[in-house]
C-alpha cells in the first residue's frame, strides 16, 4: 500500500476541511431566506391553531399563502407587555425571541401578547410559551378568554420528545384537556395548570392527566406553563378588572 | 490495449441488482436497521428518507472514489466521515428549505443517515477500491435496496395503523369502518416495523434459496 507522510496528510485535511466548510456555508448562506420563510409560516400557523383556526390546514394545497392570509385575518392585535403589565412601546410581538427574554431578569422581559377577533367581537388573547422537555425544548400557545383565566385553546410541540411517550404533548387528545380549564382560582390566585401523574379529578378545573410514561415532559410542560404565564400575571389582572 | 468495459455490463448491472434481493442490504445484512424502524410510519417520510440516502450514498461513494489514490489509509475513516456528514447536512438544509413538513417528521434521522452502517460500509468496502462509475452504481443499488425495503414496511404499516397509502383515506373510502375495522395502533409503534422487516425477511428467504445457509 502506498504511503503517506505526515505533511501530506495534514495538508490533506486542512484543504478538505476548507473546501467543506466553505461549500456548506455557502449552502447555508442561500437556504436561509427559504428557511426562515418557513419557520414563520409555522409560527403563524401555531398561533392560529391555538385559536382553533385552520385545523383544516392538511387539506390546503398553498399553505403559505393560506396561513398568512388568515394570519392576517384573525390576529387582528399584537402587542408587548412587561412584568407590570405595562405596554411596551417599540417591540414588533412576532419577531420578540421568548427564550432570550425568558433568561432576562422577569423586570426586563418582553412578553407578547396576540389577540385573536372572534366575529362577534370578542377578543382572544394568545400567550406563547417556551420551556425545555427531556430531551430538547418545548413550546407552545396558550389563549384565554376574556376573563383571562378559561382558557380557550392550547397547542404544544416539541422538538425531540420521546415517540408515544413525551412526544403526545402534541396530540389532540392531550391538548383538549386544557380547553376551558382555568389558571387562576376563585380568589385571584394564580395557579397555572397542574399535570397529575395518575389521573386528575375531571371537576378540577386547575389539573389535567399527565401522559403515562412521559413524566419528565409532563413536569417540563407544567413548569413551563407555570414559569411563562407567571409573568403575565399582572396584565391579565389588570385586564381581567 | 485493454478494451473499455460498456457503462452497463453485466457486472455493472449486478452492482445495481444484487443489493436489491441477494445482498439487500437490510434484509440480508441486516444494516441500517434503526432508521428503518423508526421512520417508517407513514409512506411519505419514507419515501423521502430513501431519496436522501440515494442521494448521500451515490454521491459519497463518487467523491470517495475519485480521492481513492489520494486518500492517505491512516486518515481515510476520518475522510469518508467528513464526506458523508457534508452530504447528510447538504441535504437536511435542502429539506428545511424545500420540504420543511417532511423535514420535521423525520427530525434527527436525516442527521443519522451519517451512522448508517449501510453507507460507510459501501465507502470503506467498494468506492476505495473501485472506479467512480461502478461506485456510483454500488451506490445506488445499496441504496436503493434500502429505500425498497423502507418502502415496503411503510406501505404496510401506514395501510393498517392509520388505513391511509400517501395520506388518502384507503379504508374509509372503501367503507371498511363501518363493517366494525378498526386500525391496528400497535403497526405505528416501532416493534411492528421489526415484525414486518421479520416477514418480508421470511417471504425472500422462502422465494431465494441461495439466502439459506447450509447446516
Amino acid at each position: 500500500m502506498k504511503t503517506f507522510s505526515n505533511t501530506y496528510i495534514f495538508v490533506f485535511s486542512t484543504v478538505m476541511v476548507m473546501l467543506v466548510a466553505t461549500l456548506l456555508s455557502f449552502v447555508a448562506e442561500k437556504l436561509k431566506p427559504f428557511q426562515e420563510k418557513n419557520v414563520e409560516v409555522e409560527k403563524k400557523l401555531d398561533i392560529l391553531r391555538s385559536v382553533d383556526i385552520a385545523r383544516d390546514i392538511e387539506d390546503i394545497k398553498d399553505k403559505d399563502t393560506y396561513v398568512e392570509e388568515a394570519y392576517e385575518e384573525n390576529i387582528t392585535k399584537s402587542f408587548v407587555v412587561d412584568a407590570t403589565g405595562e405596554l411596551k412601546e417599540g417591540v414588533e410581538a412576532f419577531t420578540v425571541n421568548l427564550k432570550a427574554e425568558l433568561a432576562k431578569s422577569a423586570e426586563e422581559r418582553s412578553l407578547p401578547v396576540f389577540v385573536y377577533t372572534e366575529e362577534d367581537g370578542t377578543e382572544i388573547y394568545i400567550m406563547p410559551l417556551e420551556g425545555k422537555g427531556l430531551w430538547g425544548p418545548i413550546w407552545g400557545y396558550i389563549s384565554l378568554e376574556e376573563d383571562m383565566s378559561t382558557i380557550y385553546g392550547a397547542i404544544f410541540a416539541h422538538a425531540k420528545e420521546t415517540p408515544g411517550l413525551g412526544a403526545e404533548i402534541n396530540t389532540d387528545w392531550y391538548q383538549s384537556q386544557y380547553l376551558g380549564k382555568k389558571i387562576f382560582d376563585d380568589t385571584g390566585n394564580f395557579t397555572s395548570i397542574r399535570v397529575v401523574k395518575g389521573g386528575a379529578d375531571p371537576s378540577d378545573p386547575h389539573a389535567v392527566d399527565a401522559i403515562s410514561g412521559g413524566t419528565i415532559t409532563s413536569v417540563a410542560l407544567q413548569e413551563m406553563m407555570e414559569e411563562c404565564l407567571g409573568n403575565y400575571v399582572t396584565f391579565f389582572k389588570n385586564k381581567s378588572n | 490495449m485493454k478494451e473499455r468495459e460498456p457503462l452497463f455490463s453485466t457486472k455493472n448491472l449486478n452492482l445495481l441488482r444484487e443489493p436489491l434481493n441477494d445482498s439487500n442490504p437490510i434484509t440480508v445484512q441486516v444494516l441500517g436497521i434503526c432508521s428503518a424502524l423508526a421512520v417508517t410510519v407513514k409512506l411519505k417520510p419514507s419515501v423521502v428518507m430513501a431519496i436522501s440516502v440515494v442521494a448521500v450514498l451515490a454521491v459519497s461513494n463518487v467523491v470517495i472514489s475519485l480521492l481513492r489514490k489520494s486518500i492517505p489509509p491512516r486518515i481515510r475513516i476520518i475522510v469518508q466521515l467528513t464526506v458523508i456528514a457534508t452530504m447528510v447536512i447538504l441535504v437536511d438544509e435542502i429539506l428545511q428549505a424545500f420540504a420543511y413538513d417532511v423535514s420535521k417528521q423525520l427530525s434527527v434521522f436525516v442527521g443519522l443517515i451519517i451512522t448508517n452502517c449501510i453507507i460507510m460500509g459501501r465507502l470503506e468496502a467498494f468506492a476505495l477500491a473501485n472506479k467512480p462509475w461502478p461506485a456510483f452504481l454500488d451506490g445506488v443499488g445499496n441504496a436503493a435496496g434500502y429505500g425498497v425495503i423502507l418502502i415496503i414496511v411503510a406501505f404496510f404499516r401506514e395501510l393498517l395503523g392509520s388505513g391511509t397509502v400517501w395520506g388518502y383515506p384507503v379504508f374509509e373510502k372503501l367503507g371498511l369502518y363501518t363493517t366494525g375495522y378498526v386500525n391496528n395502533g400497535l403497526m405505528i409503534l416501532p416493534p411492528m416495523a421489526l415484525i414486518v422487516v421479520g416477514i418480508i425477511i421470511w417471504v425472500q428467504r422462502a422465494k431465494n434459496r441461495k439466502l439459506i445457509e447450509e447446516k
